[in-house]
């Protein structure tokens, strides 16, 4: 636990000495800018900020979490410094989860910081808090599991820009692959359905958190965090 | 092997797929001893150090430290171990103090053995200067003492220094030589190199290994000793080339005689015979017997990087 909490706070520190952390702030907060405005008219109109955390996943979740997580585990490979962290008495899962948690705190930063659009929000209008509740806690859920599919890319090789590339590829396509439900059809497009990273979302963005959607984000979580632990152990083996 | 060794490796193998990069090595390390593991380029000794610090597994073979299995008791293991990795990998984001710090808490000490410790280690390798510098900003000999710091830091039974004065200027060279010789006797060390004097300097005890296997294993002064068993002469001779070599030959306990031309027509002769018995005798007898004149008679010792480069060198006559 201190060993997870002190790799934790080392990355956090050096979030914030790089200039990632700012990067990543500012794009956010643009991007999200551009949605918010883009959704004004309609906005005022129902209040709510659904448009823009739609589209945040769509758009910001394949982008933001593997450009948090890529350096990583890259770089200690890259630097060597894996070599002495493994062999200090720490288990791999201690090295991940402190890494995994520090990319998290980012991200929920980054995206509390949006909360400035729904402060405006509810100055000129009346937003119904429910579904922007509910449309964060999904957020960050699907975020958690954007990071974790980030880390595994991370732990694969000691080079940044691969670590960032596989994230984005491999994130990209679990949003995207509902898409051709309606082409393929049947029971393919029922587990096509089931996968994708978008899918989960839309009930969240309605005010509704349904149970099954927070297990598959957990899962999707655990299952990347595991291969991720999975994949240092298999340094030790090669 | 005794109680009290505190490293005992036997019969560890490593294979990089089908490629034994280290087989069946068997040492041990007494509590206090300072091991010198001796080897070229691609012998094994960072294999060997990543597998006994735990960083991979042997494919065979076992290996204890403090006593605790480095497979099935590996976190205990690791906790008796300081390791000096090849390359000295460090965080260059962060500053000396900043990553003493940390790695004292992946190593879970409390915060105030933190702090008294990195006081110490700072001053133990003169870093007083630099604790609050960027490591990323710091040269090449310090970055190394960096290491070295950070690989005391808990105070380990066991400390593992892969290459510790590589790239280091010589007067750096010489306090880090003293500063390892210093940690002796508290700590149990391995320390891995190809600088040959630097183990007669610092080690009580050498390990050779070449292509993965030990192929010597001694004190650096029993290695030398045992060298010269078989002795090694240069004479000066007056006198026929090829005569004088024969009769060189036929002396008892000459072994190999081989000749280089001399200063004034004179012959240099290298002659490498047994120790015991009056070779020596033998030989002055046999020049002078024969009317040449002899010069001059020296006994070449064995430097430790001849034995080093025999026993390495493919055997061969
Ligand atoms: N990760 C690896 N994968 C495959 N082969 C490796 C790996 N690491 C080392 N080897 C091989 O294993 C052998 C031993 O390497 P090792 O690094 O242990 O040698 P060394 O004695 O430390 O050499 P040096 O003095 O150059 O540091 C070499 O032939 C090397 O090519
Ligand atoms: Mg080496």
């Amino acid at each position: 636990m201190t060993t997870t909490l002190a790799i934790m706070k080392k990355e956090l520190v050096v979030y914030f000495k790089s200039p990632m952390a700012y990067i990543v702030a500012g794009v956010f907060l643009a991007l999200t800018g551009v949605f918010f405005i883009d959704s004004v008219d309609t906005m005022f109109a129902v209040a709510e900020i659904r448009g823009l955390l739609l589209r945040s996943v769509f758009f910001l979740l394949p982008l933001i979490p593997p450009l948090l997580t890529m350096r990583l585990l890259a770089e200690e490979q890259k630097l060597g410094t894996l070599e002495l962290l493994l062999t200090a008495p720490v288990r791999d899962y201690e090295v991940v989860f402190g890494k995994f948690i520090a990319s998290f705190i980012i991200l929920s930063g980054t995206v509390l910081l949006t909360l400035f659009y729904v402060l405006i929000l509810s100055i000129y209008s009346n937003p119904d808090l429910g579904p922007i509740f509910s449309g964060y806690v999904g957020f960050l859920l699907c975020g958690g599991a954007t990071l974790s599919i980030g880390l595994l890319a991370s732990s694969l090789s000691g080079n940044q820009l691969v670590a960032a590339a596989v994230g984005f590829g491999v994130i990209l396509l679990f949003n995207v692959i509902d898409q051709i439900t309606t082409i393929v059809g049947g029971a393919v497009a029922k587990v096509l359905e089931a996968v994708s990273l978008t899918g989960h979302f839309d009930s969240f963005a309605r005010g509704v958190i349904d149970t099954g959607d927070v297990v598959y984000y957990l899962v999707v979580m655990a299952f990347f965090l595991f291969l991720t632990i999975r994949s240092l152990e298999s340094r030790r083996w090669r | 092997m005794t109680t009290e060794s505190m490293i005992e490796v036997d019969g560890l193998t490593k294979y990089y797929g089908d490629f034994p990069a280290v087989s069946g090595l068997t040492f041990s390390v007494r509590k206090g001893e300072i091991l010198g593991f001796l080897g070229p380029n691609g012998a094994g000794k960072s294999t060997t150090m990543r597998v006994l610090t735990g960083y991979m597994p042997p494919s065979s073979g076992t290996a204890r430290i403090a006593g605790y299995d480095i497979v099935g008791d590996s976190l205990k293991a690791r906790q008796h171990i300081g390791y000096l990795p090849e390359n000295v990998p460090l965080y260059t984001e962060m500053t000396i103090r900043e990553y003493l710090s940390f790695m004292g808490k992946i190593r879970g000490m409390s915060n105030e053995r933190i702090v008294s410790r990195t006081n110490d280690v700072i001053q133990i390798c003169h870093l007083e200067d630099y604790r609050d510098t960027l490591i990323g900003k710091l040269s090449k000999g310090f970055r190394q003492r960096t290491g070295i710091a950070q690989a005391v830091l808990h105070e380990p039974d066991v400390l593992i220094m892969d290459e510790p004065t590589i790239g280091i200027d010589p007067i750096q060279i010489v306090e880090t030589r003293q500063l390892i010789k210093d940690l002796g006797g508290e700590h149990t060390l391995i320390i891995s190199t190809h600088i040959l004097p630097e183990v007669s300097m610092i080690c009580e005890r050498v390990v050779i290994i070449h292509e993965g296997e030990i192929v010597a294993e001694d004190t650096p002064k029993n290695l030398g000793d045992r060298l010269e068993g078989t002795e090694r002469l240069t004479m000066e001779v007056r006198g026929p080339i090829k005569e004088v070599t024969k009769a060189i030959r036929n002396v008892k306990g000459v072994q190999d005689v081989s000749f280089a031309n001399g200063e004034s027509g004179s012959g240099l002769y290298n002659i490498i015979g047994k120790r015991e018995g009056d070779m020596r005798v033998d030989l002055a007898k046999a020049v002078v017997d024969n009317g040449w004149g002899l010069l001059r008679m020296e006994a070449v010792t064995l430097s430790l990087e001849e034995i080093f480069l025999r026993l390495t060198t493919a055997e061969g006559s």
